[in-house]
């Protein structure tokens, strides 16, 4: 049987809207997971405050060790059980956004302890609290390290991003499963979906290359 | 006890300062005073316990016994450091310089020294750096105002972390081996800038192996080995009729060393 890709042509600009969502559900997603990672990677970092070094250690433990699909699910198909009634891009970018929070908050930790332990000996014994120090002598080195990581963690975040098809948003995968319906073009359509996926991961890797290249010229990362 | 803080009253005041790491013992019961404008130099071989007693007067070490006064507050008593709050402001009379410069990489000199007076004393930007300007001129790096510390040469950064430690207008000063890591040509800038404030009666603790200038600036040398200060003089006793052959010993091998 030969390969017949007339209904990508004719559902090209139905597929460019679907990427449309996929960038916009996983950037939203990404935004939340910094915060989100932000929080539960400084939470990690003392375990002398052990209140809230265990609520974040646990929050990764088990949003790591349960499935993605899961959690969405969960967000949308199990909160109305109790009359939460989430929009479905609503629940796709919280679902992402709980998820990512998770790996980002390792690249969060990872970062600020990678920072030499003297940058916080010298802000501390200028007289700065450590809220201070986090803030003004440790982050901002820690954050140019962070790119390159958040970067890698954008690119699987697009790709985890199919998932949220099931939730009805129409995004990339949604949208050629909907060409699909109507032209049973399979291969040819899911084809097609794969090479625009693939042009929006290169893209991103493109982007990261050259801010890294950047971020060298300027000595800020070794 | 007098409460009532006079000029002649020790600065700072050490007794039966002990620390371990594990089951290594640190430092074993130092008990020692400094008075205000004294330069002290702490000497004595490698793992004796210099770092960790230094570190123990700005709380950067707990010690687990023993009793720091320091600027007219108890900073630790019996393993209890001072709560958070106090002990930031402790801090800001207590200036530290580290071996390995510390300097903040991704500010500029100028900022290095600037940043803790404008967060700290309340400073408007312009005020921190016209006083970060004036510091650094004092160290002998105006021109260096704008530059990274990753341009820098050893010296020059130990020159910025000197004038980052004093924008805080500190009361002591505390030197960790300030010279340590530097290339052999390096050394005198940072020890020039150190005899200037030693002349200006800044009250400084030294840790050094550079005794050439334990010799020409310190008032009071202090020799630790093994945890413990084994000896305690004018320089020029130490130097020349040391009472303890650990001292003599230890003196032999450095100055047989250049």
């Amino acid at each position: 049987m030969a390969l017949d890709f007339s209904p990508v042509w004719a559902g090209w600009p139905q597929l460019l809207k679907g990427a449309a969502v996929t960038v916009e559900v996983t950037a939203a997603s990404l935004l939340l997971g910094c915060v989100i990672g932000l929080l539960i990677g400084i939470g990690r970092l003392d375990p002398r405050k052990w209140l809230i070094y265990w609520f974040c250690t646990a929050y990764v433990a088990v949003i790591r060790g349960t499935p993605l699909l899961v959690q969405l699910f969960i967000l949308f198909f199990g909160l109305p059980q109790f009359n939460i009634l989430l929009p479905a891009f609503v629940c796709g970018m919280l679902g992402m956004g709980i998820y990512s929070g998770a790996y980002v908050s390792e690249i969060v930790r990872g970062a600020i302890q990678s920072i030499d332990r003297g940058q916080m000996e010298a802000a501390r014994s200028l007289g700065m609290p450590s809220g201070l120090a986090m803030r003004s002598v440790i982050l901002p080195q820690a954050l140019v390290r962070m790119i390159p990581p958040l970067g890698n963690e954008f690119i699987a975040l697009i790709k985890n991003s199919a998932l949220v098809s099931l939730l009805t948003i129409d995004d990339l995968m949604h949208e050629g499963q909907r060409i699909i319906s109507v032209s049973y073009r399979s291969l040819e359509v899911y084809l097609a979906v794969a090479a625009v996926y693939f042009v929006l991961t290169g893209l991103t890797t493109i982007a990261l290359r050259q801010v890294e290249v950047r971020l060298r010229a300027g000595g800020m990362v070794q | 006890m007098s409460s009532a803080p006079n000029a002649a009253a020790p600065i700072v005041r050490i007794r039966d300062l002990r620390k371990s790491f594990g089951s290594h013992l640190v430092l074993g019961g130092i008990d020692f005073d400094v008075e205000p404008s004294q330069v002290v130099v702490v000497i004595g071989p490698s793992g004796s316990g210099k770092s960790t007693f230094l570190r123990c007067c700005n709380g950067l070490e707990v010690p687990e016994g023993g009793r720091v006064e320091i600027c007219d507050r108890t900073l630790v008593d019996n393993g209890r450091l001072l709560p958070d709050a106090e002990l930031n402001t402790l801090r800001e009379e207590v200036g530290m310089v580290f071996q390995s410069f510390n300097l903040f990489p991704h500010l500029s000199a100028l900022h290095n020294v600037a940043l803790a007076p404008r967060k700290l004393r309340g400073l408007s930007r312009e005020q921190a750096d016209a006083e970060a300007h004036a510091l650094l001129a004092k160290v002998g790096l105006a021109e260096k105002a704008d530059a990274m510390p990753a341009s820098l040469s050893g010296g020059q950064k130990q020159r910025v972390a000197i004038a980052r430690a004093l924008a805080m207008k500190p009361r002591v000063m505390l030197f960790d081996e300030p010279t340590s890591a530097l290339d052999p040509e390096l050394v005198g800038e940072v020890l020039q800038v150190m005899k200037v404030l030693a002349g200006e009666g800044m009250t400084m603790m030294v840790v050094t192996h550079e005794m050439n200038f334990a010799r020409e600036v310190a008032d009071v040398v202090v020799v630790m080995d093994h945890g413990t200060i084994i000896e305690t003089g004018a320089p020029e006793q130490i130097f020349t009729e040391p009472t303890q052959p650990r001292t003599r010993e230890f003196l032999q091998a450095v100055l047989n060393r250049g």
